[in-house]
């Protein structure tokens, strides 16, 4: 399995330079791991739901207890299945979509097939940290998917909304997860499944949890990032926002339902949400024009159904919920891909611009009707044989449960009435509407379209081998003396009722579309997720401002006066409540050392007095050359040797940046207090910075064994005679890692920032004749200077005059 | 600025430029303008480029058994950048090699997180370090320790930083005040 994941990644690696020349070519490609995938988990399917699971497992982190663990069982078979076989399809239908050499086409081939290989990990995980790793890779494909090349407004917002929302899911999730680990000692979901934990953490977790799941499967409140990432591709709204991805949430309380089946709230919060999303969402698709926002509306009413089922944690809710996971996936994936052709060939998806499309387009009508048939729940479909179940579910109980049946009833009246909307909007003749144009599709799209249709007819028709799959996975809950089993005919009993209803009261609903729509314009709408979301991120950013305008004053002197102030606060409270004796004090150990000292005082009074910048930079130097000299007298001649260099370039970076700034330092203090206020603090970082080195020098009287291992071991160990070179580059090699990396970082922050300012400067003369842009450009130097901006001197030099200490103090 | 161009007759040289080198003494295509130069400083950085060069990678080279180390050795290496920006000028467009600053460290960061990974290929830890000794005729023996490579990352992770400091501060500073002046 592991390797199944591995080679789809690797596929999607290579990609791009095969649909750089050839779309065709790289869907094509594409198409093959995902086939792969199917091929091999079909090929186990009878081991599987002979109760057989198949385990893999490979250290990853071992010292943390982290692994990859994949584990195929029934639910990760189905699943399997929707991702792996949608996904073929939804690969073989883009090049027709896409059209050869669209640069659409080309970004999304690796990137549907990295989704294939994130989402089939995400299935086939068997541990929660695992689960959370692919889960957040889907959230990204999805953003780039949604993006695509980010030119329109629409296309920004709408991935950025869908990124926002399932990451910050995710992350509660993440917490939901750790909460739940943690309560258990393990992160296995087959470990927590055989042995569930109990204890008031379940709750928190269960909670947690399903925020994620509710964000990742478009619930309510939190369900309008699907809809707006409609403006992605319409191959990618089937294969991602209708099929797979978006069944994250579903699944993962599919999983996890067995886990948390003492939690109350568990099947209260997906009961309540899920019926919720349901009407919701299945009432605004009663009133969408556009056929792919209206199928999205569709998608998220279908989910909140499911989820209702999967969180109920009964046998019963289990079958349904498995039936109508493949169901949806099968029709939606079908009616995306037939949108996606109506909207090729004829150019519209409006429902109020389609006229006549019936007539001109009879194949397509083939693949639609029992695909929406499916979506209604018509027998012989399976989307039949699930709503059946799922009415069976909630007959036998007390109130709640009734109220959860005719939730259900209403939320498929609502999904009758929108497949009715759908078929007639997209192929009907509309009265007082011209007949539309429109090409003949090629095999190409038809394909793709059909096989999901058709198999939803076929595997209403052969249930019981749906049935063998959803009771392998329902088995993990009790049940009881005469389990459910899914069929097409039960009898004359109440879920036929409920399903005669639905249909019914569907077709009323279609027929009094006008009515309604007039009603629903009346209605007041006081809640409203996208403006709840707009408002929201609105209020993070304002926040965000007016924090950052707080805290970054962009002044230095404040800056350092803060630091300064806290080093005092912290560090001086410590140093004087503790009072560690100063021992063994001495004037000095050579004599050397005081005549150093001295030029390095005087050095500093002349920093202090001085009133010209170049001469105080100069002083600064002297100073930390004269510290240099201390190093070597004590006997560090590497430390020395670092000292002397890295002095050296700050001198140098300073004499840079000072061309650009006032010979002299500035003279205007606002305030004469204030001078008084700069005087105190930096007299007292000084004195701190005294008695501290003071103190510290003295707490050691003879090296620690640390040291003397590093003498001993140096020459065996690392291969070195220098020791101090020894501890950088093998002792603590990781610590040079880390900080080179600092380093690197820093540089490449600094100048980009140096180097934006320039950019900006330059972008703005950019009305400047071309002539003598060019020339202006081959001298690299800005023309006009209007624009120019002092560079802050602060910025530029410090990682370079910092970090290098940083290496001397641990050496 | 050519030979014929510096020495065309009629030109009075005034008694503060007496002294501008009127030859390329630097390999870089570009010089400073004429003001600028100073013939002591070019031939300086002439001279001493090179060595300082060779000077950091014998720095580098030692740090195992003397003083200095990959970092001293960058640091060095960077300066004899740096004396050759003093004489010269721009460093980002024209000089003979073209050096990018962030393509050098990234270079660098690569090598050294690359060289810490090599050990996990061959059962070890990250960041362990092997001892090679062998003999070469003419030159005695001679011991490899691992690390190095480490050090020829950190090496040439401090060049890029110092080579963008030029870059940035040195060179787009300089411009700026070029553009100031011709305002």
């Amino acid at each position: 399995m592991l390797a199944l994941v591995v080679s789809h990644l690797l596929v999607a690696l290579a990609l791009p330079w095969v649909a750089a020349r050839n779309t065709r070519a790289a869907f094509t490609v594409a198409a093959l791991p995902p086939a792969a995938a199917l091929v091999w988990t079909l090929g186990h399917a009878g081991a599987v739901l002979g109760g057989q699971e198949i385990v893999e497992s490979l250290a990853w982190a071992p010292r943390l207890g982290l692994e990859i663990t994949f584990r195929l069982d029934p639910l990760a078979l189905l699943m399997t299945v929707l991702v792996s076989g949608i996904g073929v399809l939804v690969l073989l239908y883009c090049p027709g979509y896409f059209g050869p050499g669209s640069a659409d086409g080309r970004r999304s081939a690796p990137l549907l097939l990295a989704f294939a290989g994130v989402m089939l990990g995400l299935v086939l995980a068997d541990d929660l940290l695992l689960v959370y790793v692919f889960w957040e890779l889907t959230t990204i494909c999805s953003f780039l998917l949604v993006g695509q090349s980010g030119i329109s407004r629409e296309q920004r917002r709408s991935a950025m909304q869908a990124l926002v929302v399932t990451i910050f899911g995710g992350l509660v999730m993440l917490l939901g997860f750790v909460v739940l680990g943690e309560a258990a000692g393990t992160y296995r979901i087959s470990e927590l499944v055989a042995d569930p934990p109990g204890g008031g953490a379940m709750a928190a977790a269960a909670v947690l949890i399903l925020i994620g799941a509710f964000t990742k499967s478009a619930q309510l409140p939190f369900h309008n990032w699907l809809p707006a990432a409609m403006v992605a591709p319409t191959p990618v709204s089937a294969y991602l926002h209708a099929a797979s991805m978006v069944k994250a949430g579903v699944f993962l309380v599919a999983r996890l339902t067995p886990v948390f089946a003492g939690v109350v709230a568990w099947p209260v919060l997906t009961a309540v949400f899920g019926l919720l999303t349901m009407i919701v969402a299945g009432w605004r698709a009663l009133h969408e024009y556009d056929l792919k926002i209206l199928l999205a509306y569709g998608t998220v009413s279908q989910l909140g159904f499911v989820m209702v089922l999967v969180g109920a944690g009964t046998h019963t809710g289990a079958v349904a919920g498995t039936a109508m996971l493949l169901a949806h996936g099968l029709f939606k994936s079908a009616l995306f891909l037939v949108v996606g052709i109506v909207d090729h060939e004829a150019g519209s998806r409006d429902i109020r611009e389609l006229s006549g499309l019936g007539r001109r387009l009879p194949w397509l009508v083939v693949i639609a009707v029992p695909a929406a048939a499916s979506m209604a729940g018509l027998p012989p479909t399976l989307g039949f044989l699930g709503k059946e179940a799922a009415f069976e579910v909630f007959l036998h109980g007390g109130a709640g449960q009734a109220a959860i049946a005719a939730g259900l009833v209403l939320g498929s009246v609502f999904t009758v009435g929108y497949s009715a909307r759908l078929l007639w909007g997209a192929f009907a003749n509309k009265p007082g509407i011209p007949a539309t144009a429109a090409h003949a599709p090629g095999a190409g799209l038809l394909l793709p379209a059909a096989v999901p249709a058709l198999a939803g007819v076929v595997l209403g028709v052969v249930y019981p081998a749906v049935d063998e799959l959803s009771a392998a996975y329902a088995a993990v809950f009790e049940a009881g003396t005469d389990p459910y089993h899914l069929a097409l005919w039960h009898g004359l009993n109440l879920a036929l009722l409920c399903s005669l209803i639905a249909l019914a009261g569907g077709l009323v609903v279609h027929a009094a579309r006008t009515p309604i729509t007039r009603v629903r314009g009346r209605l007041v709408n006081p809640l409203n997720a996208q403006r709840a979301y707009e408002r929201s991120m609105a209020l993070l950013e304002r926040v965000a401002v007016g924090v950052t305008g707080r805290v970054q004053a962009g002044s230095l002197p404040t800056y350092l006066g803060i630091i300064l102030l806290t080093v005092l606060a912290v560090s001086g409270t410590a140093l004087l409540t503790r009072s560690t004796p100063i021992e063994q004090f001495r004037a000095w150990d050579r004599i050397l050392q005081v005549p150093l000292a001295i030029a390095i005082l005087i050095a500093v009074a002349g920093v202090v007095r001085a009133r010209r910048r170049l001469t105080a930079v100069l002083l600064v130097g002297v100073i930390g050359y004269g510290i240099g000299g201390i190093f070597i007298i004590d006997g560090a001649p590497d430390l020395a040797l670092t000292q002397f260099l890295v002095e050296t370039l700050t001198l140098v970076a300073f004499v840079f940046v000072l061309r650009r700034l006032p010979v002299r330092f500035t003279q205007s203090d606002p305030a004469p207090g204030l001078r008084w206020v700069k005087m105190l603090i930096a007299v007292g970082g000084g004195v701190f910075m005294a008695f501290a080195s003071m103190i510290f020098s003295s707490a050691r009287q003879t090296p620690s064994g640390v040291s003397e291992q590093y003498i001993a071991r140096a020459e065996q160990g690392a291969g070195a005679t220098n020791v101090v070179n020894a501890i950088i580059v093998d002792f603590r090699a990781f610590d040079t890692i880390g900080e080179i990396s600092v380093l690197a970082v820093a540089a490449t922050g600094v100048a980009s920032l140096i180097l934006t300012s320039r950019h900006e400067r330059r972008r703005r003369r950019g009305s400047l004749p071309i002539t003598e842009r060019s020339a202006a450009d081959e001298s690299a130097a800005p023309g006009n200077a209007g624009a120019a901006g002092p560079i802050r001197p602060g910025t530029g030099e410090d990682p370079q005059g910092r970090d290098p200490r940083q290496e001397e103090v641990r050496e | 600025m050519t030979e014929t161009e510096s020495q065309s007759p009629g030109e009075q040289e005034a008694w503060t430029t007496w002294d501008t080198p009127s030859e390329r003494w630097l390999l870089s295509g570009y010089t400073r303008d004429r003001r600028e130069r100073k013939i002591l400083l070019e031939l300086a950085a002439r001279i001493l480029f090179p060595t300082v060069l060779v000077f950091s990678l014998y720095l580098l080279f030692a740090g195992h058994e003397h003083t200095g180390g990959g970092f001293s050795g960058g640091l060095v290496a960077g300066q004899a950048f740096v004396l050759r920006y003093l004489a010269g000028g721009r460093m980002d467009s024209s000089s003979t090699v073209s050096l990018q600053p962030p393509v050098l460290i990234g270079v660098g960061l690569t090598i050294a997180t690359f060289i810490s990974l090599v050990p996990l290929a061959f059962g070890g830890t990250v960041l362990e370090s092997a001892i090679y000794t062998f003999t070469v005729p003419m030159l005695g023996q001679i011991k490899i320790v691992t690390s190095l490579f480490l050090d020829i990352g950190v090496y040439l992770l401090i060049l890029g930083v110092v080579l963008d400091l030029l870059r940035t501060l040195g060179s787009a500073i300089e411009a700026d005040v070029a553009a100031v002046e011709r305002r």
